[in-house]
């Protein structure tokens, strides 16, 4: 069992009480205290067996360390890889359908730290560990705590390094292949226009890869730009939807920006667009795809 | 001892002419602020007051864009979606005859929301829904889901006769409408940013082809208005004594849902929901000179207009080159205004 205690003095006198009653296996040995990300230490037993995800980097990171397996159910947006899609969907981010994770009986629930879900599955005696995976350094420390959850450390560590490897490999890539300074780009997230800035995870890959945010830092994360901003920053090339694409001549002066005017643009397909904008273990996949973009078309 | 509002537009010749004379300085000072507001939206943008002086006085290709074809067409196009929000307030206001009344009464802004969200899934799903979804675009969308709101409600309400039928069948549609669109978002929650954009509002992508296209709308509706205005006067008296006067109820209900229709379907389309502006311009013109309906229909576009126009540039002022929603913007103000009419007719009695 995966039991989760609040306190030192309560946690002693729970492993008391489950020595005393026989709960735990002879030779269990040291028990696994994990710290999650909203500052509960949650005390394993034995490795969780029957796994619920309720976000798409979290089940990418558990499939990542070889335990797909555990796996009894997933969020509804969880679509890699290919065979988390046939497992039951228990919900979205804020919506998680909390009869069907009672009903499939899990001995954990991964979720992140915004989730409303954690009080509730607390309330029904379901084990919960929370995790914010918002920059690329917290990709490491997700794959690190859910590795040593597993009782897979070595996998963790190896997978960490095979990231890190992949991602140092496409910077210096790009950076090799650049003469003078990197293209000045403009990431949009959303038509409003909310942007990319240097603060958010896509801009730390932009960063990376030698490429110069048009959106500074002070900005925060994903700011909603006044559009006057970006004709008057004039980006080099521009990051966009590929239902946005066509229709960036028609904002009023965006036909005056260089990257519109010489065709400049970045547009990925739901799938590559889904290891962009979710810090998980396909991060170096995500920066390829940046990369090869910019290979292409950033003068 | 003053006639009501509702006489003086029947016809008290003295009382009239009194009050046309308050009433054209009143014009003249909105007509004023939106001059004075039109000049500051030129120098008010991502760029300081300095260096859009500068703009001004020496400008290059690039500024000349920024001045000419975002700034100017921006401040202009929100004043022309305030004035129709406004002069769709002011109609609903006399038709449901309640001051509480506001455009989006009849569901428009839910229907909106609802085709702006099938408009960005069906883009998603699929190449042709795609190409659907470029040629009608989010205003498109937006305006044909608010028409189709509207006729949903009078189908609902089995025509327009009845104002407590219609407005609880608008109250229906608008609930109804929420809920597909909230089932919808769940579906495919990366359209939720797209939607948020819309359901508070925004001016930032007005341009001289939306600018025109509000200013011809605008036109279409004021005249019409402007005509039936004495007829919302007879209607304020009561609807069977509007009846006996011999007005022909139906078809002046029918042409001024009409108007307020258009005008209300227009706006939404090009700037989102905005709320507060229909409802607080004709409360700002009633509160600060006497008017009868005609005036009242001529001074809430006004005031409307004037009101977008503010917010739209405190929107793109206060957090600079970031921008607040101009919806937040409007529902601060006008939430604010409303309570303080509140406090002070609580004070008054």
């Amino acid at each position: 069992m995966v039991c989760v205690y609040r306190s030192a003095p309560a946690l002693a006198l729970a492993l008391g009480l489950a020595w005393t009653l026989g709960a735990l296996p002879a030779g269990a040995g040291a028990l696994n205290v994990q710290r999650d990300d909203l500052q509960r230490d949650v005390t394993f037993a034995h490795e969780p067996r029957r796994i619920i995800t309720l976000l798409p980097s979290l089940t990418e990171t558990v499939c990542a360390l070889g335990a797909c397996d555990r796996l009894v159910a997933t969020d509804r947006y969880s679509e890699w890889p290919q065979q988390v899609r046939s497992l039951p969907k228990a919900g979205g981010l804020d919506d998680a359908e909390v009869e069907l994770i009672v009903a499939l009986k899990p001995d954990l629930v991964l979720v992140s730290r915004s989730q409303r879900i954690t009080d509730r599955l607390g309330e029904l005696g379901i084990a919960s560990f929370a995790l914010q995976t918002d920059r690329y350094a917290d990709i490491a420390h997700t794959v690190t705590t859910i590795g040593a959850i597993l009782g897979r450390s070595r996998e963790a560590a190896e997978l960490n390094a095979s990231i890190a490897a992949g991602v140092n490999r496409i910077g210096a890539q790009a950076l090799l292949r650049r003469r003078g300074e990197g293209p000045t780009v403009y990431f949009e997230v959303d038509r409003a226009p909310y942007a990319a800035g240097p603060g958010s995870f896509i801009g730390e890959l932009l960063a990376r890869l030698g490429a110069r945010n048009i959106v500074g830092a002070d900005l925060g994360a994903f700011p909603k730009l006044n559009p006057e901003y970006v004709v008057r920053y004039n980006p080099d090339v521009i990051f966009i939807s590929a239902m946005d694409a066509p229709g960036l001549a028609a904002r009023p002066g965006w036909d005056q920006i260089r990257a519109v005017k010489e065709q400049r643009l970045c547009s990925f397909a739901a799938d590559v667009n889904d290891t962009i904008v979710r810090p998980g273990p396909r991060v170096a996949d995500g920066m390829r795809a940046i990369d090869d973009c910019l290979a292409r078309v950033a003068p | 001892m003053s006639a009501p509002p509702a006489l003086v537009g029947l016809g008290l010749p003295d009382l009239e002419s009194r009050v046309s004379s308050r009433m054209l300085l009143w014009l003249a000072a909105c007509l004023a602020i939106t001059m004075l507001l039109t000049g500051a939206s030129l120098i008010v943008g991502t760029s300081s007051i300095e260096t859009s002086l500068g703009w001004l006085l020496a400008p290059d290709t690039q500024s000349s864009v920024i001045l000419w074809q975002i700034r100017l067409p921006r401040t202009i196009g929100a004043w022309f979606a305030g004035a129709l929000l406004g002069l769709a307030g002011a109609i609903a206001q006399g038709v449901f005859r309640n001051r509480l009344a506001d455009p989006y009464l009849l569901g428009t802004a839910s229907g909106a929301a609802l085709g702006v969200t099938i408009s960005l899934l069906a883009a998603d799903a699929s190449i042709a829904g795609l190409e659907w979804a470029g040629k009608i675009g989010i205003t498109g969308a937006a305006c044909i889901g608010a028409c189709a709101a509207i006729a949903l409600t009078i189908m609902l309400s089995r025509g327009v006769l009845q104002t407590a039928s219609l407005l609880l069948a608008g109250i229906v549609v608008a609930f109804l409408l929420s809920a597909v669109t909230s089932l919808l978002l769940l579906t495919k929650p990366e359209i939720w940013r797209t939607m948020q954009g819309f359901l508070l509002g925004s001016t930032g992508y007005l341009s001289w082809s939306s600018a025109s296209l509000l200013g011809i709308v605008f036109s279409i509706c004021i005249v019409p208005a402007a005509l039936l205005a004495r007829g919302l006067d007879a209607l304020s008296l009561g609807e069977d004594t509007a009846q006996s006067l011999g007005l022909p109820l139906p078809m002046l209900r029918l042409a001024l849902l009409g108007v307020l229709s258009l005008a209300t379907a227009a706006a939404v389309g090009q700037v989102g929901i905005v709320g507060f502006v229909g409802l607080v311009a004709p409360h700002l013109v009633r509160e600060t000179v006497s008017v009868n309906h005609r005036q009242l229909l001529i001074g809430a576009p006004l005031c409307g207009g004037a009101l977008l126009q503010a917010a739209d540039l405190v929107s793109r002022w206060i957090i600079r080159p970031a921008e607040l929603p101009v919806g937040a913007v409007t529902a601060c103000v006008g939430g604010a205004y409303l309570v303080f009419l509140l406090w002070r007719r609580s004070r008054d009695e």
